[in-house]
């Protein structure tokens, strides 16, 4: 079979959002287990995140591989969501969508648009300040700011609760999302009740651990 | 019994359609959904109406001609049935409900509440078969030993009955479940391994063709199938669809 069919499939499509899914779940784990250390050590974070920010294959490489990942997944989940939308030129007069799904697999555009903003804030927030002051003003390395930036953006209640709503959709889109990539990858056998339960716990665990972050420096700074 | 139907009536697949608002008095508990629909119409016609259409057969559950898309759920709010075999006792008097044909682009309405579901038909045809020498020479098919549990799994799938309440539930209108079940049938068991590579590229193709939507795994077909098809099989036509790919 050519290869142009079969990436324009619906198999095809469905097995890439999977992967690209559980590929920004993988970034998601570290992002959360390098944030978590800040509650403990702010020397720990410190040199973390020094790390992160000035190794070459971090910045250079794994970052825009990240970030053209949940540019992919951004369009192709747009792009799903417009050719599911067209498969039903006419919708229901009265449809119980309740009865048969969960919320959160209905509403996976929905969470994920809020995700999609969250992140242009948090770009805004860190990434570009982060961006200037290392390549546009490159100011001299200091391995102690971190830290205290982390802290400082935290002050405010309106950003604070703002992230906490959108880690909170984080949760819903991870709780179906998960187990949807793996559905979609192939994998139900006897192993997937043990593995869903994870994901669940993944969805709760991660999302709120942020929230948890963000509170704590909220009212500790 | 007394009831108000909201009812989608439209002439022909040309008109634009409306749903319409009936009163209905007399529906006994224990007369099927269709029986009810059967009262309704002798009840319409002998006022001077147009008879509703809606599609339907063996009305015993196994053929996959009923269809309807009842109070929001296709084959109605009971759990394991076909609409033929939906009885009226799961309403109460005085209810309002409300009665559409199947929507998807690739079931598109010819009368009221009957759709046409060929696109099924073309999905079987690009695949959804073995080829069996019938000359006479055939192997019987007790003959292979086939482990239990395979068997079993293959005749799971093989309950599928084209209804396609799977597509009318879907909120992407996929056939993923109807395709998935028709390549699990043949794809657990030896008689179709010879195939099972071309038979699953072929029909996932001509399901897209069919402009059925993707699916997102919400799981809303597995739980309004009639026959209780699993979800497991959408995942097992997955790996037979990316084994496909990389061997073809
Ligand atoms: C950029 C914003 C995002 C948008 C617009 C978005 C949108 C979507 C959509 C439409 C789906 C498909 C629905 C489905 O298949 O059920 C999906 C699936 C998924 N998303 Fe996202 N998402 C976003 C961000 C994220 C992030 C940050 C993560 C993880 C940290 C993530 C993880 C997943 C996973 C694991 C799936 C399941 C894939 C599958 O169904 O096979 N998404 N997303
Ligand atoms: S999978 Fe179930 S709902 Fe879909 S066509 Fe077959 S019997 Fe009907
Ligand atoms: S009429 Fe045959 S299954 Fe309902």
């Amino acid at each position: 079979m050519a290869k142009s069919a079969l990436l324009k499939s619906s198999i095809a499509k469905k097995v890439a959002m999977a992967l690209s899914g559980i590929f920004l779940m993988l970034f998601l784990a570290q992002h959360f287990f390098i944030n978590m250390t800040s509650v403990f050590s702010a020397d720990t974070f410190n040199s973390i995140s020094h790390f992160m920010g000035n190794n070459p294959l971090v910045q250079y490489v794994i970052q825009p591989i990240l970030i053209l990942g949940v540019i992919f997944h951004f369009i192709m989940g747009i792009v799903l969501e417009l050719k599911n939308r067209s498969a039903r030129p006419i919708s229901y007069a009265k449809n119980n969508g309740a009865a048969n799904s969960s919320w959160s697999s209905r509403n996976m555009i929905i969470t994920g648009a809020v995700i999609f903003a969250f992140l242009g804030v948090h770009f805004y927030d860190f990434w570009f300040p982060e961006m200037v002051y290392k390549y546009v003003d490159v100011n001299p390395l200091n391995e102690a700011r971190y830290f205290h930036e982390l802290v400082a953006k935290f002050e405010s209640p309106v950003r604070t609760a703002l992230y906490s709503v959108s880690f909170i959709l984080l949760s819903l889109h991870l709780w179906h999302g998960f187990n949807s990539s793996m559905q979609s990858v192939g994998f139900n056998n006897k192993y997937s009740v043990a593995l869903h339960k994870l994901g669940y716990v993944f969805a709760i665990v991660v999302p709120f651990g942020f929230i948890f972050i963000a509170l704590f420096h909220h009212f500790n700074h | 019994m007394k009831l108000t139907l909201k009812i989608w009536r439209q002439k022909n697949a040309q008109d634009k359609g409306a749903m319409v608002d009936y009163q209905i008095d007399g529906i006994e508990p224990d007369m099927s959904f269709l029986e009810m629909l059967d009262v309704f119409n002798q009840d319409l016609m002998g006022k001077g109406g147009e008879p509703v259409a809606f599609d339907h057969d063996c009305r015993e559950g196994i053929c996959g001609m009923c269809s309807l898309y009842i109070n929001g759920e296709a084959h109605g709010p009971d759990r394991g049935v076909t609409t033929c075999q939906l009885h009226m006792r799961m309403f109460k008097d005085g209810d309002t409900i409300t009665i559409e044909p199947f929507r998807a682009a690739a079931f598109p309405v010819i009368k009221d509440l009957v759709v046409n579901r060929s696109a099924f038909d073309r999905i079987q045809h690009a695949g959804g078969f073995i080829s069996v020498n019938t000359s006479g020479k055939t192997v019987d098919a007790n003959a292979i030993p086939i482990k239990k549990e395979d068997a079993d799994k293959a005749f799971d799938a093989a309950s599928c009955i084209g209804c396609g309440a799977c597509v009318a539930t879907c909120k992407n209108s996929s056939a993923m479940l109807f395709v998935a079940a028709k390549v699990s049938q043949y794809a657990l068991l030896p008689q179709g391994r010879l195939e099972a590579t071309d038979r699953v590229l072929n029909m996932v193709a001509q399901m897209d063709a069919e402009g059925f939507g993707n699916c997102t795994n919400t799981g809303a077909c597995e739980v309004e199938c009639p026959k209780g098809i699993s979800l497991e099989n959408i995942a097992r036509m997955n790996r037979e669809y990316l084994s496909a790919s990389l061997k073809g």
